[in-house]
C-alpha cells in the first residue's frame, strides 16, 4: 500500500507552525515511514499537486493568498489549518483595526498606493477547512494527535474546555489575583496552560471555546479595573476577527 | 563565450518564506539579476503602535517562527533601555543561555537540514533518512538539544514566554540544569562530528568582498551586548544604528533593503566572524581550522561553514554558562518593578541570521508611539543580489541546471528567513 501524500503551506505567517512540524525531532523519523511529504517549501524541494492532506499555516491576507488557498482546497482531500493565523487569522487581524490605509501608508510611505493587501482572515473564511489545530504556534502533542488521527480514519480529541482548567490542573495561582490579565476562563485549552504556567495572561491564542461565557469574563476584566477599550484589545491580539473583539455587550 | 540564459525559480525551496530568482543574460551580458520577495505583508511596526510595553515582547517573537527568542531577546533589551531597567548576573547568564540555544538549533536546522543536501545531490533531507541515517540523527539529537535549551528556561523554543524586561518569570532549578549540564557530555562527540562532516564537504569556491556589519565588543565575541560595527567605518553606539544602516525600498522586493558605503553589506555569521575572529573561542578557532576558515573570508558560501564554527562557540559557550549558573545556585527572584516613562529604547543583538535591531518610542503610559525593526534578512537582500551578479558571469558557459543550482545555493547560504525580513511590505508581480 502506498503510503498517504502530505503537503505542507504557509500562507501570511511566521512559519513558526510549519517549524512546530521540524521541531518533532523523536517522532519526525517514524511519520516519514507512514507519509510522503511531496510538497513542504521550508524543508523539501519535492513539488507536487498530487496529495491527500495538505497542512496550511498562515493567514489570508493578499490576493494571492486567497488564490492559492483556493488551489490548495481543489487539490487536498483534508485540509488542515495548523496555528492562529490560519485558524483565527492571528496577530494579523489586528492590522485590520489600524485600517489598511493607515499600514500601508505608515511603512511605505507616499508609494502605498503600489502595494496590495486585504484584511487579514482566517482561512475558514475564503475555503472549507476540515480540521484545526489551533494555538501561536500549535502544540506539538495536538499535531501528532491529529496526524494519528487522520491517518487512523478517527477523529482527533480536540479540548472544547476552557484553559483555567489545565490551568487548575497544574496547581497554578490564578493570575487575576496578581493583578494580571488573563483570557483563560474562556480560551480553548489543549496548550496545558504554558502562558499562565509561566506568569503570562492567556491571551486565547487557541480561539475561544465552542460556547464561551465572554460577557462574564468582560464582566470580571471590567470589575478588576480594564476599561471596555482595554478589554476589547486583549480580545483583539488573537481574536480580532470575532465579534467577541469588537463589540460591547 | 557569450551566452543568453534566462532563470526563473519561483518559491525558492529549503528557506523560510517566499522568494524567487530572476536571472536573464542576453550574449553574455546580465540583463536582469534579481531575488523577488513576494512574502505577503506583515505590518508589525503598526500593529504595535498603542500596545503595552507589557506585550510587545509577545507580539514580536511572532515575527519569527525560527528566531523568536532572538526578537524576544531584543525587544527585551529595547525595553530595557528605554525605562533604564537593571537586572540581575543571573537573569544576564539565562539571557546567554537561550540565546546560545537559539543559535545552535538554527544553524544545525540551516546547515543540515536546508543547505547539506545541495552537496550530496538530494532533494531535501528526507532521502537521507535512508542513505545517511546516522548524519539525520545526530542532526534531530543536535537540533533538540537546541531547542531543549529554550525549552528549560522560557517554556518552548518557539514563542517563548517566561522572557521578561529585565527578569526571566521562571528560572530553572538546580536539577534542570544539572540534566541539561549532562546532554553537554553526552552531544560533545555531535558536535566534532559535525565539524569534520563539513570540513570533509567542498564549498563552491567564490570571492567577492563586501562591507561586513555585526556587533563588536572587545571582550567577547558578541551576542548580546557591544557597539555597531562597520568594516568600512567602525564602530557607532547601538542608538546611533541609522548611521550605518540605510533602509530603502525597492520595486521588486516586499522587503526592505539595506547599504551604506557601499551598494549593500552582508550581516550574519560570516560577518560576525570577520568582524570577531579573534574572540572565537579555542575550540571554536580549531573547528575553523578544520573547515580552513580564517579572517577576513569572502566567500559567501562559506557562511554555512562559518554558521559551524559558530555551533562549536555557542555549544561550549553555553556549557560554561550552564557551570556559573550552577555555581551561583539559581533562585527565582522578586519580580522587578517596572515604571514606564516616554522614552526612546533600541535593542541590538546578533540573531542566527546577523544583527536585529528593534527601535521603540514609548509615551508616558508605556505605550509605543513609534517602532522601527531592522531585520538581519532585509540587510543581506542586497547583497546576495550584487553576489549574483558577480557569480553569474562566472558559471554562465555551465548548464542551465547548474547555474540554477548554484544561484540557489548562494540565496540558501545567507540562510534568509523572509517572513521577519517582510514585516512590512508586498509587491504584486505580474
Amino acid at each position: 500500500m502506498s503510503k498517504p501524500k502530505i503537503a505542507v503551506f504557509s500562507l501570511t505567517s511566521c512559519e513558526g507552525c510549519s517549524l512546530q512540524i521540524l521541531n518533532c525531532e523523536d517522532e519526525l523519523p517514524d511519520i516519514l515511514n507512514h507519509v510522503e511529504i511531496v510538497n513542504f517549501r521550508e524543508a523539501v524541494s519535492n513539488r507536487s499537486d498530487d496529495y491527500l492532506i495538505a497542512f496550511v499555516d498562515g493567514a489570508v491576507s493578499t490576493p494571492s493568498d486567497v488564490e492559492e488557498i483556493k488551489e490548495i482546497r481543489s487539490h487536498a482531500a483534508i485540509l488542515v489549518a495548523i496555528g492562529a493565523c490560519a485558524c483565527t487569522g492571528g496577530l494579523n487581524v489586528m492590522k485590520n483595526f489600524k485600517g489598511l490605509d493607515y499600514c500601508l501608508k505608515r511603512v511605505y510611505g507616499d508609494k502605498a498606493n503600489v502595494f496590495k493587501t486585504i484584511d487579514a482572515q482566517p482561512i475558514d473564511a475564503v475555503v472549507k477547512v476540515d480540521l484545526k489545530i489551533h494555538g501561536c504556534p500549535m502544540p506539538k502533542s495536538e499535531f501528532l494527535e491529529v496526524v494519528r488521527a487522520v491517518l487512523v480514519g478517527r477523529k482527533p480529541r480536540i479540548p472544547n474546555y476552557p484553559v483555567c482548567v489545565e490551568c487548575k490542573q497544574r496547581g497554578n495561582v490564578c493570575l487575576w489575583l496578581k493583578k494580571k490579565t488573563c483570557l483563560g476562563v474562556v480560551a480553548r485549552a489543549g496548550c496545558e496552560a504554558i502562558c499562565p504556567s509561566y506568569l503570562s495572561g492567556c491571551v486565547a491564542c487557541r480561539g475561544l471555546i465552542d460556547e464561551p461565557n465572554d460577557n462574564a469574563c468582560k464582566e470580571i476584566m471590567a470589575e478588576f479595573g480594564l476599561t471596555m477599550e482595554q478589554i476589547l484589545k486583549e480580545f483583539q491580539l488573537y481574536n480580532g476577527f470575532y465579534p467577541v473583539a469588537k463589540e460591547s455587550k | 563565450m557569450a551566452k543568453s540564459v534566462e532563470i526563473n525559480v519561483h518559491h525558492i525551496t529549503r528557506l523560510e518564506g517566499h522568494g524567487n530568482i530572476k536571472v536573464r543574460t542576453k550574449d553574455g551580458v546580465i540583463e536582469e539579476c534579481q531575488l523577488d520577495i513576494v512574502e505577503s505583508p506583515r505590518f508589525f511596526e503598526a500593529m504595535i503602535e498603542g500596545r503595552s510595553w507589557k506585550e510587545v515582547r509577545h507580539i514580536t517573537t511572532r515575527i519569527c517562527g525560527i528566531c523568536a527568542v532572538g526578537h524576544g531577546l531584543t525587544s527585551v533589551q529595547a525595553t530595557e533601555n528605554a525605562f533604564g531597567i537593571k537586572y540581575s548576573k543571573q537573569t544576564d547568564l539565562l539571557k546567554r543561555l537561550i540565546c546560545h540555544g537559539e543559535q545552535i538549533q538554527s544553524h544545525v536546522l540551516h546547515t543540515y537540514f536546508l543547505a547539506a543536501p545541495d552537496f550530496v545531490n538530494a532533494p531535501s533531507v528526507v532521502p537521507l533518512v535512508q542513505t545517511h541515517p546516522d548524519v539525520v540523527m545526530r542532526a534531530l539529537r543536535l537540533k533538540k538539544f537546541g531547542n531543549a535549551i529554550a525549552d528549560v528556561i522560557c517554556g518552548r523554543k518557539v514563542h517563548p514566554i517566561g522572557m521578561g524586561p529585565g527578569e526571566f518569570t521562571y528560572t530553572p532549578t538546580p536539577n534542570e540544569l544539572r540534566d541539561l549540564r549532562k546532554k553537554f557530555d553526552e552531544y560533545e562527540p555531535d558536535i566534532t562530528a559535525t565539524v569534520d562532516l563539513f570540513a570533509s564537504l567542498s564549498f563552491p569556491k567564490f570571492d567577492r568582498q563586501t562591507e561586513y556589519v555585526s556587533l563588536k565588543d572587545d571582550k567577547e565575541y558578541p551576542w548580546l551586548y557591544g557597539q555597531v560595527f562597520s568594516s568600512d567605518a567602525g564602530a557607532v553606539e547601538k542608538n546611533d544604528y541609522k548611521k550605518i544602516v540605510h533602509e530603502k525600498v525597492v520595486d521588486h522586493s516586499t522587503a526592505k533593503h539595506a547599504s551604506n558605503k557601499r551598494s549593500s553589506y552582508m550581516v550574519g555569521a560570516l560577518a560576525r566572524l570577520n568582524n570577531n575572529f579573534n574572540l572565537l573561542r579555542p575550540e571554536a578557532k580549531a573547528a575553523a581550522g578544520k573547515l580552513g576558515v580564517s579572517a577576513p573570508c569572502h566567500n559567501p558560501f562559506m557562511i554555512t561553514a562559518a554558521q559551524v564554527i559558530e555551533t562549536a562557540h555557542c555549544f561550549y559557550d553555553a556549557r560554561d554558562v550552564v557551570d556559573q549558573l550552577l555555581a551561583i545556585g539559581p533562585k527565582p527572584e522578586d519580580p522587578l518593578t517596572i515604571t514606564p516613562k516616554a522614552s526612546r529604547g533600541v535593542g541590538v543583538t546578533e540573531v542566527p541570521r546577523g544583527i536585529l535591531f528593534h527601535d521603540y518610542t514609548y509615551d508616558k503610559d508605556g505605550l509605543i508611539t513609534e517602532g522601527n525593526l531592522v531585520i538581519p534578512t532585509n540587510q543581506n537582500l542586497a547583497n546576495i543580489e550584487d553576489d549574483m551578479r558577480a557569480l553569474v558571469p562566472q558559471i554562465i558557459d555551465q548548464p542551465k541546471d547548474k547555474i540554477t543550482l548554484m544561484l540557489e545555493m548562494l540565496v540558501r547560504a545567507y540562510d534568509p528567513c523572509i517572513s521577519c525580513a517582510v514585516h512590512l511590505l508586498n509587491v504584486e508581480f505580474i
